[in-house]
């Protein structure tokens, strides 16, 4: 089982990097993990634009000129969990609601209308509300006219995954927050997220059953970023090990504002997180990198070609937030307002293509219900 | 009777078992390993499996390679 | 220390003994050589010769045989001789060996595979012989093979490395010890699979062929050590790009 050493342990071998362990990292064609705890140290800021420009050379080899471009569906605001940070925790007094299966295929058409082939459906975590029956029925009616579907919702069991899988589901994000353990007790206050490890084991389940993408992430803002970092890496690193056939990607959730006033524990700068997605991209040139609408608009430009691969747009929060004229309870506020096509054009002026789908679910040969296209 | 040897046909009494004629080709029962019709015998079965007639045996052992 | 299977060898160098010109060239050969493991193959006593056991020079408490199945051609015929070679007290160790092309000797992936599943339920530690083929690497990872055995060049071409990229992709994917074998035919050949992170390699004829065996060895044995120090130390690579540059070039987004 995948392990993480103690924050303070990670934190001293950023510190230890020096300035010639970041020039090697960044000459080299594969720095390793020294190499990424060099290219997260305070002594690879100087260096930042060289990161990019290796993070960018790296990126284009390896993905080409494409960004993917994907939209989320929130399903339901319902949640078990008291989590510090989130405006679903189960004490916030917000408009709380499911979408049925009609609401929900409506939200879906909306954004398939938008362009939009690939799906990422997310809830909060209230099994009750949305559990695997729900999510695998809701796959079934979304396949044939979709390209693929992710989830990200609460952890689940190895079996229940590879059910989501027979329906049409094929990549799985379950994000830790915080590699740290220390502050990961301090933050998740009750539910079924209070438990550290459980959460850690949940994307080698998603992979074990036989998802073809699993997507990891820690939310930026409650701990050193450095040393998540470095965790990401670890546990990219034993993913690939375990899991050859899987296909990993990174998000970096920085925090926004949300109901609960929750003041970030550990801010994180543009410029930090920048230094963290060339970080991850030199330390691995195959891993998918999110950049979503909680960035501002401005970043997100800029950043387009130096690391990340894939772009959310014209996000909305809440459930039903598409279609519903009175949907509230957002759990957090964008930072990017654009819609599906500026977001495009944006992107085809610095001569990138967005891509709307990469696989075709219709391909699969382990579902038990083949469906047509 | 006759028996086919690593190939090759012998002459042996009826009665012979896979320990005698280890002995008389003068090979340590330790040193080889012994098929007899498409069966591997255990070393304590050298003293015991008596040779039929036309009986396939194979005398195998370790030799240099990479 | 590598360890195979649970196993601890101190040498990463592995020694074959095939092709030497006497029994006690190739003990004194393999005593230089440092190596505590040796393949051994399988074959009929030669009844016009039946005393000849070069084997038994070898001081079997000092060296691990590792029997192979050369000359098997098919799935079949490599989990016969691998039984034989358990009968003949080899242990659970075995080099499987599928080579159905006469002139190449090059391995066939597919009947390895199917050998290592019907091997490893059988109890076998299996060490498969492969072309350097990242993804027959981690089937056979995943099929229970304790390590692979990817081959440089074709066996007894000396040409060194030639897969170097492949075997590259497979150190790095796999989790089992990756063992570089066949056509390594030069310490500098070595010292660069070792450099390149292989955990260890398996020498042959280019020792039991040198003018000077025994000597040979030696230099082989210091190979291999150099390239293991150098890949722990950590070789810097060649330089690509990340030329001096201002601080902020290309990144004036930032706030």
């Amino acid at each position: 089982m995948f392990t993480i050493p103690e924050f303070p342990a990670l934190q001293d071998a950023i510190n230890r990097a020096t300035e010639a362990e970041v020039l090697l990292a960044l000459r080299s064609g594969s720095p390793g993990l020294n190499g990424l705890a060099a290219l997260l140290s305070p002594a690879a800021e100087p260096h930042l634009s060289a990161m990019a420009t290796r993070s960018a050379a790296i990126t284009s080899q390896r993905f080409g000129r494409t960004i993917q471009m994907y939209a989320p569906v929130y399903l339901s605001s319902f949640c078990t969990n008291r989590c510090a940070y989130c405006g679903f925790s189960a004490g916030n007094a917000i408009d709380r609601r499911v979408l049925t299966f009609v609401e929900a295929e409506s939200e879906a058409m909306i954004l398939h209308q938008r362009g939009f082939n690939h799906l990422l459906l997310v809830s909060g975590e209230a099994p009750a509300k949305v559990g695997v029956d729900y999510l695998e029925e809701l796959a079934l009616r979304l396949r044939g006219r979709f390209a693929a579907l992710s989830i990200e919702v609460q952890p689940l069991a190895t079996e229940e995954y590879a059910r989501l899988f027979r329906a049409g589901i094929t990549s799985v994000a379950v994000y830790q927050e915080t590699y740290d353990r220390d502050i990961y007790k301090q933050v998740h206050l009750a539910g079924r997220k209070a438990d550290f490890d459980y959460r850690l084991e949940t994307p080698a389940r998603a992979a074990a059953a036989g998802m073809r993408e699993v997507g990891i992430g820690a939310l930026l803002g409650l701990a050193d970023w450095r040393a998540e970092g470095i965790a990401l890496g670890l546990h990219l690193a034993w993913l690939r090990k375990h899991y050859w056939r899987t296909g990993l990607t990174v998000s970096f959730p920085r925090m926004r504002p949300a109901q609960g006033e929750f003041k970030p524990l550990a801010p994180v700068s543009e410029r930090n997180l920048s230094q963290m997605i060339f970080a991850l991209r030199i330390f691995d040139p195959d891993v998918g990198l999110y950049l979503s609408t909680r960035e501002k608009a401005r970043y997100r430009d800029g950043m387009i070609g130096l690391g990340p691969t894939r772009y959310s747009a014209g996000s909305c929060t809440a459930p039903g937030g598409y279609g519903l004229a009175d949907a509230g309870g957002e759990q957090f506020e964008v930072g990017d307002n654009r819609s599906l096509a500026e977001v495009s054009v944006a992107i085809q002026q610095k001569g990138f293509d967005p891509v709307r789908k990469d696989w075709d679910a219709v391909f699969q040969t382990k579902g038990d219900r083949q469906q047509a296209a | 009777m006759k028996v086919l040897c690593n190939g090759k046909a012998q002459e042996i009494a009826p009665g012979t078992r896979v320990a005698d004629c280890l002995r008389e080709l003068g090979l340590e029962a330790s040193s080889v390993v012994v098929e007899c019709d498409g069966k591997i015998l255990t070393r304590e079965e050298y003293e015991s499996h008596e040779l039929q007639d036309s009986s396939v045996l194979e005398l195998i052992r370790f030799v240099g390679g990479g | 220390m590598l360890t195979i299977a649970g196993r601890k060898f101190r040498s990463r160098l592995f020694g074959g003994t095939g092709k030497f010109s006497s029994p006690e060239v190739m003990k004194e050969a393999l005593a230089a050589s440092g190596c505590e493991m040796v393949t051994v193959a399988l074959r009929r006593v030669d009844l016009n010769n039946p005393a000849d056991d070069i084997m038994s020079v070898l001081d079997r408490d000092r060296y691990l045989f590792l029997p192979n199945t050369s000359g098997a051609r098919d799935a079949g015929e490599a989990i016969r001789l691998a039984r034989l070679a358990r009968a003949s007290g080899g242990g659970e160790w075995l080099k499987l060996e599928v080579t159905p092309d006469p002139r190449t000797l090059l391995p066939d992936p597919i009947e390895t595979l199917k050998a290592t599943e019907e091997l490893v339920r059988e109890g076998f530690k299996v060490l498969p012989y492969i072309n350097a083929d990242p993804i027959l690497a981690l089937r056979l990872q995943d099929a229970g093979a304790v390590a692979v055995m990817p081959l440089g060049s074709p066996i007894g071409t000396n040409q060194g490395v030639l897969t170097r990229f492949q075997i590259e992709i497979i150190i790095a994917q796999a989790q089992v010890p990756v063992i570089v074998d066949a056509g390594l035919g030069a310490p500098s050949h070595v010292a660069e699979a070792m450099e390149m992170g292989a955990d260890a390699v398996l020498v042959n004829t280019a020792i039991a062929v040198a003018g000077d065996p025994v000597r040979m060895a030696r230099a082989f044995a210091m190979a291999v050590e150099a390239g293991r120090i150098a890949y722990e130390a950590g070789l810097g690579s060649v330089s690509k790009d990340a030329a001096p540059s201002s601080p902020d070039d290309g990144l004036g987004f930032l706030r």
